[in-house]
């Protein structure tokens, strides 16, 4: 295999990069090489938005068959825009030209004070605005920014901005021409980018097929696996880790398709965005769509991979305990071999999995649940009397609830401090099924099994739940760190599964006290 | 010469006068300036000890690393001691360690990633000395930058004695990251005959000035200072920015080659100084219907290992304690702590925050106690609403002629319907279930000038070009508050001139001498004064120059909408750059300075008494919140805000600083929690930790209105500053907080709740970690 460049399209042209190195972030390319300043640094770790660049990328289902997403600049490697377009703040408006709508919108609502966050913002609202042709809700537009700080405004200008360029003349941008030249470059052959001594010698490659990604891990066993980089960023840019070989798995279809199977359960594949694949799981479990909205601001969803989490195993992931209530698997790939290994099996320790040298994951099964996620279709008559007897439901049926709840100091783009997920399975008023699962709570993510054997064949009725609260006491020993103590997480462990109960019994009609009410901040409204 | 002020450019939202640069990126910060061919970029080398001694610093492998051009160290530097006031803090350490993250070397290489790789490669030997790193401990052991002060009024602890109720509590409230988005950054070119250029993300151009030649050996007249805009500072880039010049300032002059200094985030975050933490306790004795009679507060501060700006800090602190009550026996001391942490400084609001914190907190438990609506107790207690007939007067001896907090109370708590909400927050909460609500009316009155009399001063620059242009410098700093587009109003009124025909320079110590920090929200207060003064000498001449054309009164020459009018023998009828061009052809000067020194203001440092604020700036916000009893997360629910802007510049401006400094009150109260390591280490020292509100925590329902008023002090156009008071109207977020809490834990009992209220903390203010019992958990 011979060397090649990275080459995408910018400023409407196609660009070949060589001369940079291995880990030389799209950031410090605009910055530092082309000295493009619009597009600023905030943070240099994902987190402040103000580096907020937009990607243009082939896609059959976009529109224009071009799709576009926001993402970190400072995260996010120049080689991971091979075959890729890269839009800027510069791009949105020649310096002689009228401003771009959402700018436009951005002046006239006052959105900008010193400025320094307003092209990220202006980014991502370009991002919503191509993906948009309808006007967006305020809580779109607040989860649209959940990556975007901004010290000064407090926000609400910028919002009331978001809301005004829909009303302005539309200019959208013109795909078919990216997409033409994106096309041009679609049949490039896979990335070797080897960059030149006088920069670090690193190397990324970026293999085309399955097989190819097999044998470059075979061949380099000790290589670094990349996908989205919202983590391996982070070590090169504030741990200054030396990564000399990166291994790319953007360009593999079948890790980048989501399938379902005929009784189904759901593949998705390890480079699967957050995005993607949260959209895929929330068709398939509405209830999971609160977490998937908390899980993180778009910028590191359009960018994070759902495999990346999973294969880091970090204690905190949110993904981990939903898809531990939800019994996933994953299939491992090891040169042409591969193996199925149940998610609940696959950590060995702090941030230690089965996973293999050279072993990579290759996609994530989520079968389906039983019975539909959404409210039972009847509650049987006997339930009335069930209730005022104070006992639990006496379902004809299979009820089956999942719920997944992540407390954190902030309501977005924060790291957990406990995650839990539960999925309780009834018939006929007992646990024929539960799962209990956990982030924050271990050193890796968990499953309560004590608390889950607790469930399991009880009726689900305060006494069951106290007893539960006080298996998960014994079993799970978080720690204590900034994010809380571990008092405070054993306690919120315990109140979690409190607030499952509470939902269930509203679900089923049961405690009469608390029918109807609010259980969740996100459910109330401020007083009339 | 005092033209009507409708029909002109003041009091019109125009927008921020880099709006355009902003949202297209074409906006220039200091990282964005083309660099100088062989600029060096340099990074940090930080202690990872909180005290002890720097015994061996070997840096032979960073000086040999790839790219180094450059190392300087301590020992390097021939006046290493520096600060705001006290000079007390060595640029890079010599010996003495005092915080974990302090400054220990700085590398100077080609690029920046080179830098950064040498810094890794130092061998540093440390012997470690015992640290004190809460603000407890310092207080235990008496550990000071500043000696203890006292401010007192009456007796105190004999009303305390005979009040027929009394109350005390304690009250932690944790410091704040400024967060600026654009991080700390200095630019410095070695410029012919020994002087040195510094562009220079700062509120305090001058003082990096006296602070480089005095770290250089140089005089004043050696170095300049420059900055057109700043990406947000608050507070932080006020003595904060110094150590950061001073250190490319002297790599510049050692190696000869321009020099950039850029700190990295999270380097930015442990080696700055922050909002200071305090540990406050309090006695309240008061009567049956809530009113205060004698009130003790201790304030202990912490100063983190240096004075920095500690001492006008706290002395703000003190003197707002008050915030809008007539405190009539009360004795408030202040303890000024040294701990082995970052120094702590000027953050938006420069201890009033944290000194109002308490009395409002104090009076909330006033009204829990005796069952009272605390809008009740809080009007009861309100400084008089005419002066000159008792409950008038400050703790430290002003008077209080403008009070318009009970104004602002009465319309407020109609507009935000707080009366029947608060009876709705009720019923929710007697309905049981996991949430709870609460609601609170609180007020602001903060006083405006810095404390320090002298820095009440600014001098500005008027050039106008013969072909009717106009640029303005003044000594104030634009840190997007919009403060050049006041200015630009201000002087584009005076000359009667549409907006676009008036310009703002950067501020350049070359240009403007002498200048006090832009901070204490007086910035439009002194220089837009000062630009006055200086554009209405040019308008005297060119008036004189109009009256002579057409043989009119000079004080009869109108300047509006770019024309000149006169009636005189002749009509004279001209466009503003016509005249310009006749009168540079006159021969008159048409460019001039201006000067300001606020009046009326003193204060004794010593006795802490006077008039140190020339008048109050006011506010009042209701909001309303909900709890989640199970998690202690909080969500902010509706926030209503009257505000007092005096007769507002820009109407836009000021409700962009009100919602801005109400968000950022509101994170410094809630999600924004400071965490150090047990070794001293800042554990939040990023974005990914430390968590400033973001889109989603900002409720819909947020109505911001302007009190409409003019000032009574004679004031540019009669507005009033507004930079930090609205930071305090989110103080009304944290009472709410308690409120809801209250209406979850039983009896009366007092709560306490840290600031900021994390979810943890809210937890532990509902009564401890032990709450699992799901009946609990269900019923009301
Ligand atoms: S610079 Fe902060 S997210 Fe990239
Ligand atoms: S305008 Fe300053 S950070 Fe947003």
């Amino acid at each position: 295999m011979s060397a090649t460049p990275i080459r995408f399209v910018f400023r409407g042209a196609l660009h070949q990069v060589s001369d940079v190195a291995s880990t030389t972030t799209v950031l410090e390319w605009l910055r530092l090489q082309v000295r493009a300043m619009g597009t600023k640094e905030g943070c240099n770790e994902g987190d402040c938005g103000a580096c907020t660049v937009v990607i243009g990328e082939l896609d059959v289902d976009a529109p224009g068959g071009v799709s576009l997403r926001a993402i970190n600049a400072c995260i996010h490697l120049l080689a991971m825009l091979d075959g890729k377009a890269l839009f800027t703040v510069e791009d949105l408006a020649a310096a002689d030209a009228p401003l771009h709508p959402v700018q436009q919108a951005m002046v006239d609502c006052h959105g900008a004070q010193c400025g320094f966050c307003t092209p990220g913002f202006v980014m991502s609202l370009y991002s919503l605005y191509e993906n948009r042709q309808q006007p967006p809700d305020h809580g779109e537009i607040c989860h649209a920014l959940a990556g975007n700080l901004c010290r000064c405004t407090g926000y609400k200008p910028i919002i009331a901005a978001a809301l005004l360029a829909w009303q302005q003349p539309s200019q959208r941008l013109d795909r078919s021409g990216v997409h033409a030249q994106l096309q041009a470059i679609a049949q490039r052959p896979d990335l070797d980018y080897q960059a030149p001594a006088n920069v670090g010698a690193g190397r990324v490659q970026a293999p085309a097929t399955l097989a190819g990604l097999a044998q470059a891990l075979d061949a380099a066993p000790k290589a670094c696996i990349l996908a989205g980089a919202t983590d391996i960023g982070l070590w090169i840019n504030k741990q200054g880790r030396h990564l000399p070989h990166l291994i790319h798995l953007d360009r593999v279809p079948e890790l980048q398709a989501i399938t379902q199977s005929a009784d189904g359960a759901l593949q998705i594949g390890a480079a699967v965005t957050h995005t993607r694949a949260w959209a895929a799981l929330v068709a398939q479990v509405p209830a999971l769509a609160d977490l998937a909205r908390r899980f993180a601001a778009p910028t590191v969803c359009n960018a994070g991979t759902l495999g990346g989490n999973v294969a880091n195993g970090s204690p905190i992931g949110d993904a981990m305990p939903a898809l531990l209530a939800l019994d996933a698997t994953l299939l491992l790939q090891q040169g042409a071999g591969t193996r199925e290994v149940a998610l609940a099996d696959f950590y060995l320790g702090y941030q230690r999995s089965v996973l293999q040298p050279g072993e990579f994951l290759r996609s994530i099964h989520v079968p389906a649940l039983p019975t539909s996620m959404s409210m039972p279709t009847s509650i049987p008559s006997a339930a009335g009397a069930a209730q005022s007897a104070g006992l639990p439901v006496q379902a004809a049926g299979l009820h089956v609830q999942v719920a997944s709840y992540k407390v954190s100091k902030r309501a977005d783009q924060d790291i957990t401090a406990v995650c839990a997920a539960f999925r309780i399975e009834l018939q006929e008023g007992r646990i024929v099924q539960a799962r209990v699962a956990f982030g924050g709570m271990a050193a890796t993510p968990v499953r309560a099994r004590q608390c889950e054997a607790v469930l399991g064949g009880a009726a689900f009725t305060a006494d069951t739940l106290r007893a539960a609260q006080q298996a998960l006491h014994a079993e799970l020993t978080p720690m204590s760190d900034l994010r809380a103590s571990a008092a405070y997480r054993q306690q919120v462990a315990a109140n979690l599964l409190a607030r499952f109960w509470l939902e269930v019994q509203q679900t089923l009609g049961g405690a009469p006290d608390n029918d109807g009410r609010a259980v969740r901040l996100d459910q109330v409204e401020a007083s009339a | 010469m005092n033209a009507p002020v409708t029909a002109s450019v003041i009091g019109v939202a125009s927008a921020h006068e880099s709006a355009e640069l902003h949202v297209s990126g074409r906006a220039t910060y200091i990282d964005d300036l083309p660099e100088p061919h062989g600029t060096l970029q340099v990074a940090l080398g930080l202690s990872s000890i909180a005290h002890g001694h720097l015994r061996v610093l070997d840096l032979s492998a960073v000086r040999a690393a790839p790219g180094v051009v450059a190392v300087l160290t301590g020992a390097d530097i021939a006046h290493n001691r520096s600060g705001a006031i006290i000079a007390d803090e060595p640029i890079l350490v010599d010996d003495l360690i005092q915080f974990h993250g302090q400054p220990l070397f700085a590398v100077a290489a080609l690029t920046r990633a080179q830098a950064r790789a040498a810094v890794r490669l130092a061998r540093v030997e440390v012997e470690t000395l015992p640290a004190i790193l809460s603000v407890a401990e310092a207080r235990a052991a008496q550990h000071f930058v500043l000696p203890p002060v006292t401010l007192a009024r009456g007796a105190a602890e004999a009303a305390l004695q005979s009040a027929p109720h009394r109350l005390s509590g304690q009250l932690a409230q944790g410091g704040q990251e400024h967060f600026y988005l654009e991080g700390q950054v200095c630019l410095a070119q070695p410029r012919e005959q020994d002087t040195l250029h510094l562009w220079c993300s700062t509120q305090h151009p001058t003082e990096m000035q006296h602070l480089v030649g005095h770290v250089l050996g140089w005089s004043a007249h050696q170095v300049s200072v420059e900055c057109r805009r700043m990406g947000g500072a608050f507070g932080g880039k006020e003595s904060q920015s110094a150590q950061w010049a001073c250190i490319a300032a002297l790599l510049a002059v050692r190696t000869g080659r321009p020099v950039k200094l850029r700190l990295d985030r999270d380097d930015d975050m442990r080696a700055t100084g922050k909002r200071h933490p305090f540990l406050s306790q309090w006695q309240v004795g008061f009567d049956d219907h809530g009113q205060i009679l004698g009130l003790q507060v201790e304030l202990a501060s912490d100063c983190g290992f240096s004075a920095d700006l500690s001492g006008p800090v706290n002395d703000r602190a003190l003197c707002h304690v008050d915030n809008a009550y007539f405190l009539d026996a009360v004795q408030i001391r202040s303890l000024r702590c040294k701990t082995h942490t970052v120094s702590h400084t000027a953050f938006r609001g420069f201890g009033g925050p944290q000194g109002m914190l308490v009395i409002e907190t104090v009076l909330d438990d006033i009204a829990r106690h005796l069952q009272l609506d605390p809008f009740d107790v809080r009007c009861r207690n309100f400084y008089a609403e005419t002066a000159g007939a008792g409950r008038d007067t400050t703790p430290y001896g002003m008077t209080v002629e403008d009070n318009l907090a009970p104004a602002l109370f009465a319309q407020l708590v109609q507009d935000a319907n707080y009366r029947a909400r608060r009876a709705a927050v009720a019923a929710f909460n007697q309905g049981g279930g996991p949430l709870r609500k609460g609601i609170a009316l609180t007020p602001v009155k903060f006083g405006i000038s810095f404390n320090a009399t002298h820095y009440n001063q600014a001098g500005a620059l008027v050039h106008v070009y013969a072909d009717g242009t106009v640029l303005v410098s003044h000594g104030g700093t634009e840190m997007g508050q919009g403060l050049y587009t006041k200015i630009r109003q201000v002087v584009a009124h005076e000359f009667g001139l549409p907006l676009d025909k008036v310009r703002l320079s950067a501020t350049d110590t070359t240009r403007v001498p002498n200048t006090s920090a832009t901070a204490a929200s007086s910035g439009t207060d002194l220089n837009g004064k000062a630009a006055q003064a200086a554009a209405r000498k040019i308008l005297q001449r060119l008036a004189q120059v109009a009256a002579g054309l057409c043989g009119a009164d000079p004080a009869a020459v109108r300047f509006e909408g770019g024309r000149v009018r006169a009636q005189g023998t002749q009509t004279l009828d001209s466009g503003f750059a016509e005249l310009t061009a006749q009168a540079y052809r006159a021969r008159v000067q048409l460019w001039d300075s201006g000067f300001y020194a606020t009046p009326k203001i003193h204060f004794d440092p010593v006795t802490k008494t006077g008039r140190p604020f020339f008048y109050f700036a006011y506010g009042a916000a209701c909001t309303e919140v909900a709890i989640d009893t199970l998690t202690g997360e909080t969500r902010v629910l509706r926030v209503d805000i009257l505000h007092d802007a005096g007769r507002s510049l820009n109407p836009a401006i000021d409700i962009g600083q009100i919602e801005g400094g109400f968000v950022q009150g509101m994170g410094w109260l809630t999600s924004e929690q400071l965490c150090w390591r047990a070794d001293g280490a800042l554990a939040t020292h990023a974005p990914s930790t430390y968590k400033i509100p973001t889109a989603t925590d900002v409720p819909q329902a947020f109505h911001v209105q302007l009190y409409a008023h003019d000032n009574r002090e004679d004031t540019i156009h009669r507005s009033k500053a507004v930079g930090e008071p609205p930071f305090m109207l989110a103080l009304s977020v944290f009472s709410a907080i308690r409120a809801a809490v209250a209406a979850a834990v039983p009896g009366l009992q007092p709560i306490a709740l840290d600031a900021p209220a994390t979810p943890e903390a809210v937890v532990r203010a509902l009564g401890g970690l032990e709450r699992t019992d799901p009946d609990a958990v269900g019923r009301p």
